[in-house]
């Protein structure tokens, strides 16, 4: 009988197999990295519609993805399939034969101003207004082709039908912690025996007025506009917000011992993921970040490593006052002086704030970051925040042996989860 | 999956329909003979047939008005039957075990500001710069607070906010198999050993023009008059109904610790989804019975169908009653789709609830309709099979049993 590799507690290793990524940087993990070592933002004025009478034009739009008309769904589901192409290609998997389950983190579903005025427009029944008028369109079946946009498994859906993973093909949200629930449920399926390989993907594109003015009413996003690439400004004192953007990622999990029985290559070791909800506020944290440091310890116990074991940390880092401030908070309170000695660096300085898919992107670029032994910087750090002493890798990348990324994703909500990676066991 | 390493018990549930609020009020109900009368209003939204919300005290469960005015109905429904789920099975208040309640749901997005999305569409094909009108009405017109009231994980995520359950939070989409799927998660990740202590479940606002459109883009919808599940005819289609449904669900072993009882064990749950093109009829279903339920002796069969009324799949699971007959099983299904309505994604929660209701009590519901599908059942079932699927993609089935 094989050997078998176990964790720390008895179970089966998960590792990563394959990656794929879009974002505002480009199509690819070459393109993305080759941003991210470079220091170059994705982010850029928005084109996709006139941006006149709102206080935020700057997104991390992807317009290179030939999806006409835009519609969210359209738009993430052709993402997540570019992604997931390339993770199977380096994973060497043959599309339409992914063995084991699919899960997805995807955006809300739900009527997009075209499509509300297209039905309204052609509406038999234009002596009515409102709903009325639009339910009189969609009773005339001559709209069936909309569907997709308001069905929560669609774009689940299409992902099977082309990749053809087995079972029911599962979507969550978990807001903008969604990405790494992805890996944390592909990783228990491993760990349960349930599968010996899992694929996680996230993938959002919700760059549209509503989506950009719902958060923009919430004072969420950053107005400081012009120049573009300069909007993002994690951990610095003159951040003022995120910057709304677009992406998808895709990662092949697969039991240690499946990956290597087939002779793949290992990327890296899924350690353990940890998930705490917050009872304070729907969009706030606990001031005292009790929740945010359950995640992270949790996180850390499931993965049986020490806070000192952490060598690097992909930060959420959204660049909200809020945020950046309650995770160097929660960081400091579970890694101690430690901190002062592990750099973090946020992504979202240069691809922004990608929403469902950030967990799922800045997993890649965190198993990137340990694979090229190279700190994708903070960008835009010029103003340092006093009140939080962390080497955020200012400014230029800098070249690291990494061995254990700690990475985190909070969203409203009070979601917060985490995952830790590692490099191939010995 | 089948037999489970670690038993799941059902020990809390919290229920709210068109039928009522609570346990007692549905059981009352639903097991009267003969059968009971669907609660259905079919003006307000006329073609189509609604099951609106019995009248709940929302400030029971949502005590802060400052809460309740930052939810939308359907989060308001789920808090409220998450509350009533915690407090049936005894978690409510303690702050140990809500520490580490670990909340599951399932949920789709919505509740659209439809009185401005009405004045837009009026005033937009009219003006000079469409674009600049839409931005600067949205900007001007939307409540801040409304995103809040349309994310999908802002139910769980006002579970923890107002009952303090703050474990974890998952939240699942995807129309009815969401339900089956946040169930699927907490039973494994019991059975694995992940967990010992979840809430699980959804909830549905059937009363809202945006869902009945976005149902309705596709011709899911029944139009009166109102008719049950079985017999909507040719076309078929959904009676969407107002529910929130929440399940704790427990480990056999934590449940008995802390002396809390149970209505019944989740024995086992299986999901798949079928590639359903034109013409095809098998959906698999035989196989995932076989899965969960293979080993249960030939003879009379207690069945909850989360059946939707939506054809063919309508008809795909009758076909696959027929098949269970060949096999020695004898079917009493009842559908709770003709009683509650169809909640989507609370659909198949709420069959597991009145599974486990139906066998705490040791007795079984009569027939929810006359069409003459759902024939009387003898005596108190031990076990009942519970379908939900999907009316466009998704198959689940789950077998409730007797805890004892």
């Amino acid at each position: 009988m094989a050997s078998s590799v176990r964790d720390h507690r008895g179970r089966p290793v998960a590792v990563v197999t394959g990656m794929g990524i879009v974002t505002s940087l480009g199509r690819g993990k070459a393109e993305n990295w080759a941003g991210l070592a470079a220091g170059r933002s994705g982010l850029k004025r928005i084109t996709r519609f006139p941006t006149d009478g709102l206080k935020s034009t700057v997104a991390g739009t992807v317009d290179f993805m030939d999806v006409s008309p835009y519609s969210a769904h359209d738009l993430s589901l052709a993402m997540a399939m570019a992604a997931v192409e390339e993770a199977f290609g380096e994973a060497r998997i043959e599309t339409a034969m992914f063995p084991g389950p699919l899960i997805v983190a995807t955006p809300p579903s739900e009527f997009e101003w075209p499509l509300l005025r297209q039905l309204y427009e052609g509406s038999p029944e234009p002596q009515h207004g409102g709903y009325r008028r639009l339910l009189a369109a969609a009773r005339t079946g001559n709209y069936r082709g909309m569907a997709r946009h308001l069905r929560f498994a669609s774009i689940a859906d299409g992902l099977k039908e082309k990749f053809g993973c087995s079972g029911e093909p599962v979507s969550i949200c978990t807001a903008c912690a969604s990405g790494t629930t992805t890996i944390q449920l592909g990783m228990e399926a491993i760990r349960r025996g349930q599968a010996d390989a899992a694929l996680c993907i996230g993938a959002d594109a919700t760059v549209h007025p509503e989506g950009l003015i719902r958060f923009s009413l919430l004072s969420a996003l950053s107005t400081q506009n012009d120049p573009p690439e300069k909007a993002s400004r994690p951990f610095s004192k003159n951040r003022d917000g995120f910057v709304i953007a677009e992406g998808a990622a895709a990662l092949v999990l697969e039991s240690y011992d499946a990956a290597r029985a087939r002779g793949a290559t290992v990327l890296g070791v899924v350690r353990g993921c940890g998930e705490k909800a917050d009872d304070f506020h729907r969009t706030r944290s606990r001031p005292d970040g009790a929740a945010i440091i359950g995640a992270i310890r949790k996180t850390l116990g499931d993965a049986g490593v020490a806070p000192d074991e952490i060598d690097y940390i992909n930060a959420h880092g959204t660049s909200t006052p809020e945020n950046d401030k309650m995770e160097y908070l929660s960081l400091k309170a579970v890694l101690g002086d430690h901190l002062a000695r592990v750099p973090i660096s946020s992504n979202k300085s240069m691809v922004g704030h990608t929403l469902i898919a950030a967990g799922s992107v800045e997993a890649v670029f965190s198993l990137l970051t340990l694979r090229n032994g190279l700190l994708p910087p903070t960008i835009n750090y010029d103003v340092p925040d006093p009140d939080i002493p962390l080497d955020v890798v200012p400014n230029a990348a800098r070249a690291a042996a990494v061995k254990t990324v700690l990475s985190n994703s909070f969203g409203f909500g009070g979601q917060n989860a985490c995952v830790v990676f590692s490099g191939e066991p010995a | 999956m089948s037999a489970l390493p670690h038993d799941v018990w059902i020990t809390g549930i919290g229920l709210v329909s068109s039928q009522g609020e609570g346990l007692d009020a549905h059981w009352d109900r639903l097991a009267r003979v003969p059968a009971p009368r669907p609660v259905v209003d079919e003006e307000r939204f006329a073609p189509y047939p609604v099951h609106p919300l019995a009248t709940i005290d929302v400030a029971r469960e949502i005590p802060k008005t400052s809460d309740q005015r930052q939810m939308e109905q359907w989060q308001r429904t789920g808090v409220y039957a998450a509350g009533l789920a915690l407090a049936d099975a005894g978690i409510a208040g303690n702050s140990e075990l809500l520490n580490r309640t670990d909340v599951v749901t399932a949920a789709g997005n919505g509740e659209r500001d439809l009185a401005l999305d009405a004045r837009v569409l009026e005033a937009i094909g009219a003006q000079p710069a469409p674009d600049v009108y839409l931005n600067r009405a949205l900007a001007t017109g939307l409540r801040p607070t409304l995103y809040l009231g349309q994310l999908s994980n802002l139910l769980a995520g006002n579970i923890s906010l107002v009952h303090k359950a703050t474990g974890s939070s998952r939240t699942f989409k995807g129309e009815e198999m969401a339900g089956v799927a946040a169930v699927e998660n907490a039973v494994r990740r019991i059975a694995g050993g992940e967990g010992e202590l979840f809430l699980v479940g959804g909830a549905l606002n059937a009363e809202r023009e945006d869902l009945l459109l976005g149902c309705e883009l596709d011709g899911a919808l029944h139009r009166g008059p109102f008719r049950s599940v079985w017999a909507r005819g040719e076309g078929g289609g959904l009676v969407p109904g107002s529910i929130g449904v929440f399940l704790v669900l427990e480990s056999e072993v934590h449940a008995a610790l802390r002396g809390a009882k149970a209505y019944a064990s989740l024995r086992s749950i299986a999901s798949d989804r079928a590639a359903r093109r034109a013409g095809s009829t098998d959906l698999g279903l035989m196989r995932l019975f076989d899965e969960i339920a293979g080993g249960l002796p030939p003879g009379p069969l207690a069945v909850l169908s989360g059946v939707s009324g939506v054809e063919p799949v309508t008809g795909q699971e009758r076909a696959f009653l027929q098949g269970l007959e060949a096999r020695g099983y004898h079917p009493a299904v009842r559908a709770h789709g003709t009683v509650l309505g169809h909640a989507l994604e609370a659909h198949f929660i709420a069959g597991v609830a009145l599974a486990a209701l139906a066998v705490s009590r040791q007795a079984y519901f009569p027939p929810f309709d006359v069409s003459g599908v759902e024939r009387p059942l003898e005596g108190a079932p031990r076990q009942i099979l519970v379908t939900g699927l999907g009316h466009w993609r998704g198959e689940g089935l789950a077998l409730v049993e007797a805890a004892d």
